[in-house]
């Protein structure tokens, strides 16, 4: 648990010394949200009606292209290599490097969602439904990316890689995040949407240390 | 790899490495592991690919037959509706083949044999030209019953992102030139997949569903003629045929390309050519 908790401070500190990389994810979210109404046309009903799809979009890849960052940096500086090494259980020191990476590039994108749930003029209870899937969903992402980061750790082309590897994955948790708000809209309630979020939460956080693990031990194979 | 290869040969795996826990386990597997080392899999995948071929040229002539020739014409949907001898079963391979491969990746990282590795990659290309196949007949048959080659429906949406995953999964592969970490990635990989393809499943028919139900369900009598029901399932069977042959006389290849280094390879009739 000491271990634990020395990971989750370790990479935050160590991504407060560079700010700008953990900005830049949400910066890509800003600028990705606003292509979309200067290529479909700024008609708010329209907008209004593909907001929470492309918000949840945006949120996709830019959670997908931090990923790079999860486990990167810490394997070309040999300090990956240390934790596999140590005598912890490595799927709880992944699960650290998990939590940081949703507390840097998930929660931001949480906390910006509504403003940008106001550019495409959702109404305030939209974008609370919104912010709650976003709440349940990104944690889910970071889970199943940190599985593709793992494997493809140290491949040629990996960046291209785990976009190939994750983004099928990422299809259930879209469908349900951006389908509560649809739901909502249609007078339906999003209630349903939010259990199955977290039903999916669940075995993801459960399973995805132990496999993340595994794959980080047969990359140091 | 070269240094022990030869060793290495005698033992498939490492569960009968020496410290395996007791003879009854080693007899209830033995049959299991007789032909777990490349070596004896080789032979036996020699022997068996004409079968399998011979009966899948077989079943594929007289399951069109059935299916072209003598199936009665749909009275909603024409002769149109033909293709499903081809799109039906094409769907059936590309789901089973991932559960294959499925299987084989949780043999392969429980008992670490070296063949399940090879018998995944060995069945993703197959698996991916059927998920194609699939589409591709799909969007044949939407054209004229739907008027549209394509629709968002879940059973299309969802066989294309399992065409997704067969990519992933080749595209992972062949990226790591290591054999031993590009067999356990894949096989993690393909895991997480199945643990996922029924989740996009329920997602997307969730999402909306337009595509006609089943055409065939165990818990009610089938809704379509005897004749059309016998075409379907003769291809089906060809396609298995064809399946389990062409992913046998891929292995065959891998085991050679893996196997290079070692005596037998190098004292095989084929290859001293």
């Amino acid at each position: 648990m000491k271990a634990f908790t020395a990971i989750l401070k370790r990479d935050l500190r160590v991504a407060m010394h560079r700010k700008v990389e953990v900005l830049s994810g949400l910066f890509f979210y800003l600028v990705v949200a606003t292509l979309f109404p200067l290529a479909i046309g700024s008609d708010l009903d329209i907008l209004r009606r593909i907001a929470p799809g492309i918000l949840w979009v945006g949120a996709l890849l830019s959670s997908m292209l931090t990923l790079g960052r999860l486990f990167e940096a810490d394997w070309q500086d040999g300090s990956l290599e240390q934790l596999v090494l140590t005598p912890h259980n490595l799927s709880l020191l992944v699960f650290a490097k998990i939590i940081s990476h949703w507390t840097l590039c998930g929660l931001p994108l949480v906390i910006l969602a509504p403003v940008l749930g106001l550019m495409f003029d959702l109404p305030i209870e939209f974008v609370l439904v919104l912010m709650g899937t976003l709440l349940i969903g990104t944690p889910i992402l970071s889970c199943l990316g940190a599985i593709a980061s793992a494997l493809t750790l140290g491949l040629r082309g990996g960046g291209v890689l785990i976009s190939l590897l994750v983004l099928p994955l990422f299809v259930p948790v879209l469908v349900f995040g951006s389908g509560a708000v649809e739901s909502l809209a249609a007078g339906l309630g999003s209630q349903a949407y939010f259990s199955i979020l977290m039903a999916m939460l669940m075995p993801a956080v459960f399973f995805s240390p132990w496999a993340c693990a595994t794959a980080l031990r047969v990359a140091f194979e | 790899m070269e240094l022990s290869g030869v060793e290495r040969n005698k033992v498939g795996c490492q569960w009968d490495n020496g410290h395996s826990k007791n003879e009854t386990d080693k007899k209830m597997m033995g049959f299991f592991f007789k032909y777990a080392p490349p070596q004896a899999f080789y032979r036996l995948s020699g022997k068996l690919i004409p079968w399998f071929s011979g009966a899948g040229v077989l079943l594929t002539v007289a399951g069109l037959w059935v299916g072209l020739g003598m199936a009665p014409t749909d009275a909603q949907q024409g002769q149109g509706y033909r293709i499903i001898f081809l799109h039906v079963p094409a769907s059936w391979m590309s789901m089973i083949i991932f559960m294959a491969m499925a299987f084989w990746s949780f043999l392969g990282l429980t008992f670490k044999t070296r063949l399940s590795g090879m018998m995944t990659a060995a069945l993703a290309p197959t698996g991916a030209i059927f998920a194609f196949l699939s589409l591709w007949t799909g969007a044949m048959w939407g054209k004229p019953m739907w008027g549209a080659w394509w629709v968002w429906d879940a059973r299309l949406t969802s066989e294309l992102i399992l065409l997704f995953l067969y990519l992933g999964y080749i595209a992972l592969t062949s990226a790591i030139d290591n054999p031993i970490r590009r067999d356990k990635a894949g096989a993690i990989l393909a895991l997480v997949g199945s643990i996922n393809v029924p989740i996009i499943y329920f997602s997307v028919t969730w999402w909306n569903t337009l595509h006609q139900g089943a055409s065939i369900s165990m818990t009610k009598a089938p809704s379509m003629a005897h004749l059309m029901l016998l075409g379907m399932l003769l291809m089906a069977l060809a396609f298995w045929m064809y399946s389990i042959a062409v992913a046998l006389y891929r292995v065959r290849t891998l085991i050679l390309e893996r196997e290079s280094a070692t005596k037998w390879v190098q004292s095989l009739a084929e290859v001293v050519d």
